[in-house]
């Protein structure tokens, strides 16, 4: 008997006031058919209740969706309240409208890849079974 | 009337035999249109020389089935003017709008000053929501994806010096409809300018907010009721407005087909028509200023013919369901804009090709006006000069193309008019489901239109990474590039804003505010409408968030189950 492979657990969170959704689903929904357990937190996500659902949920993963123009305020805050509850081991992605000079910050403090439009869901998928932290 | 069109093709040269109907249209519809709308020229020409014909027409022994008829004519599958763009041609109408009002006042003078015939306005996220530039939430995201409003003070200076008389002014607002129209009523007042001749578009269609823009407030009925004020208010005091602009742009972009698009708006404007009615509003009273708003896809003939089933399915709607008795009550009037979600962040400058033939697929569709999207929006906010190549997109076609000088030049098309039936019956098809679940709203709340949605965007992208769809650059004809110059929006905006609202809060009445507030809260609790209070709210420089905060306390607030 092998033992059961942990179920990779994903928290698509989507922040900012904009009713933008499209992504997000999409990004949930080929999580989910990929084999991973996905949460999907619906829209206008404070900082603050996305990283209540990262732990509440006991996330491998945080994957934001961000079209509103805010990801240099809202990413350095949801990094800053990770940092303050001492989780370190969850991986964040972004994806969304975000002009490519402003990948580098975002990458700076803490945020592992972002995600342009036109990309692929199993690149995306690929990217999260290759940088998540192994289970102890 | 109604004719197999299966019939042998005729030589063109043919000699036309008596054709009673066209007659009857060159007798009693042309002139009529002609007196009020002259042609732009005497005559077209085509490059060869050849004078271009107004309307191309079936040959001498057919006459046109009834559902494709005359321009001008019921069912209007050809148009709604017999003349159509050789009168005139559709209005120019980019939407715009970033960081301050004094920013995007700067916008709109440019695009006047580069022919631009319309203002569209672009309102922030905070705006859209019905918050104030200080609420805790519009942190980040003051001025970034449009204007932010926060009272009459900032619409003041929106349309500084843009006589509101001569310019007509759309402006893309849903749940806080009600309190923007007022702070622009307020502005009219200001510049002398009587309501009566205030010529423009207020989105004010909360329905879609729900399918797909989400970007609701209050819970499906309290919003209908401010729309249905909204509607009784400018059929009163502001005639020439169009009170809703009935929008499928939106649910298109959030990933549904056009099929979808087309069914979903037109279930909304019957929705919107029938809360109306039960108001006990004349339809033909308020069924003249309904407007449309749709996208305009890359799959070209499939649009076209969209645009065309819309107009025969609301004329045949109003006319046999409604009884609209009023001939303007069956015209759908349409805006357009290119598809956004078409937009590649790879090889941007291939979005201006794209964009090209979904413009033609809206003006070959019959459109009223038209927005053109930039090349950089996968990236950002478009800049001055990717603005004005997309405007002159529209010029080209305009001026260039030819296609102007002809009226529904596709019409007759074997292809297209099959389309254009198919269009039709796959919206009819829903107007059952969505009664089946009891109309509009309750399928909202069931979750239909979404689940809908969702799975036609996820089918597109399925599509998309089996390949069995090519979107160059992306998918295929890949390339690596440098990037290109882009839109940044100063943060320093956000202060400036904030400022700027302090610095109100503190010269205004604060006495005469709160008692305009308390008023709305009145009206907003009974059944008055709460126009005539929301204007008195604006005068006294009362703000977006205070009026909105006054319908939040009164309606409740709205969410809906996150599913995927």
């Amino acid at each position: 008997m092998t033992e059961q492979p942990h179920k990779i657990r994903v928290v698509v969170a989507k922040p900012g006031l904009d009713g933008h959704d499209r992504g997000a689903k999409v990004i949930a929904r080929a999580l989910r058919d990929s084999g991973m357990e996905v949460i999907y937190t619906g829209l206008r996500q404070t900082p603050k209740q996305i990283v209540h659902t990262v732990i509440q949920e006991d996330a491998d993963c945080l994957c934001v969706s961000i079209l509103s123009g805010a990801h240099n305020h809202l990413f350095p805050e949801i990094m800053k309240l990770l940092r303050e509850n001492e989780v370190s081991d969850v991986l964040v992605l972004g994806g969304g409208i975000i002009p490519p000079e402003d990948v580098p910050g975002l990458k700076q403090i803490g945020v592992s890849e972002i995600f342009g439009p036109g990309t692929a869901t199993f690149d995306t998928v690929r990217y999260i079974r290759e940088h998540v932290q192994p289970r102890a | 009337m109604t004719r197999n069109s299966k019939r042998p093709a005729s030589s063109p040269t043919r000699a036309r035999t008596a054709d009673p109907s066209h007659d009857r249209w060159e007798k009693e519809t042309l002139p009529k249109s002609l007196e009020k709308m002259p042609e732009r020229r005497k005559s077209f020409v085509t490059t060869s020389g050849h004078v271009v014909e107004r309307l191309a027409r079936p040959d001498a022994d057919a006459e046109p089935p009834e559902r494709i008829g005359y321009p001008g004519e019921f069912p209007y599958t050809r148009g709604i003017y017999p003349t159509m763009y050789r009168s005139r041609l559709w209005t120019m109408r980019q939407f715009a709008g970033f960081g301050t009002a004094e920013e995007t006042n700067a916008r709109f003078k440019y695009l006047l000053d580069h022919g631009q015939t319309g203002l569209s306005t672009a309102f922030d996220l905070p705006t859209l929501m019905g918050y104030d530039s200080d609420h805790d939430y519009s942190r980040g995201e003051v001025g970034r994806e449009g204007v932010a409003v926060c009272s009459l003070a900032d619409m003041e200076v929106l349309f500084d010096q843009i006589p509101l008389d001569r310019v007509s002014v759309s402006m893309t607002i849903n749940s806080p409809a009600a309190p923007i129209f007022a702070m622009f009523l307020g502005v009219a007042e200001k510049q002398g300018v009587a309501f009566s001749k205030l010529n423009g578009t207020l989105q004010n269609d909360i329905l879609k907010e729900y399918i797909a823009q989400k970007e609701y407030v209050f819970p499906p009925a309290p919003s209908m009721r401010l729309v249905v004020d909204s509607i009784d208010y400018c059929m009163r005091e502001v005639p020439r407005w169009n009170t809703i602009s009935i929008s499928g742009y939106h649910i298109r972009e959030a990933g549904s087909t056009a099929i979808q698009e087309l069914a979903f708006t037109l279930a909304d404007g019957l929705a919107y028509a029938q809360a109306a009615v039960e108001r006990g509003i004349d339809i033909d009273a308020f069924a003249p200023r309904l407007s449309f708003f749709f996208n305009a896809h890359n799959d070209l003939f499939e649009e076209v013919a969209k645009y065309r089933a819309a107009r025969r399915i609301w004329a045949r709607k109003m006319r046999d369901e409604f009884g609209a008795k009023n001939p303007a009550s069956w015209l759908l009037r349409t805006h357009a804009q290119t598809a956004g979600c078409s937009l590649t962040a790879q090889q941007p400058e291939v979005n201006i090709v794209r964009t090209t033939l979904q413009a033609l697929a809206a003006v070959l569709g019959g459109t009223q006006s038209l927005h053109t999207n930039s090349m950089d929006e996968a990236l950002a906010l478009p800049t001055e000069k990717s603005v004005r190549i997309a405007l002159r997109t529209q010029q080209v076609l305009a001026h260039e193309s030819g296609v102007a000088n002809v009226v529904d030049p596709l019409g007759g098309s074997w292809y297209v008019e099959q389309l254009t039936d198919q269009m039709e019956q796959g919206a009819l098809d829903y107007f059952r489901r969505i009664d089946e679940l009891g109309g509009v709203i309750p399928a909202i709340e069931a979750g239909f239109f979404q689940r809908e949605i969702a799975e036609a965007a996820y089918r597109y992208q399925k599509e998309i990474e089996t390949r069995d769809r090519i979107i160059v650059g992306v998918n295929d004809f890949e390339l690596e590039e440098p990037p290109i110059e882009i839109l940044k929006i100063d943060p320093a905006l956000e202060k400036k804003q904030l400022e700027r609202l302090s610095a109100l809060k503190a010269r205004r009445d604060a006495g005469v505010v709160s008692r305009e507030l308390g008023r709305l809260r009145e009206a907003a609790t009974g059944t008055a409408n709460v126009f005539p209070h929301l204007l008195a709210c604006a005068r006294a420089y009362a703000t977006l968030g205070e009026m909105m905060d006054v319908f939040r306390e009164v309606y409740g607030e709205y969410t809906e189950e996150a599913t995927f």
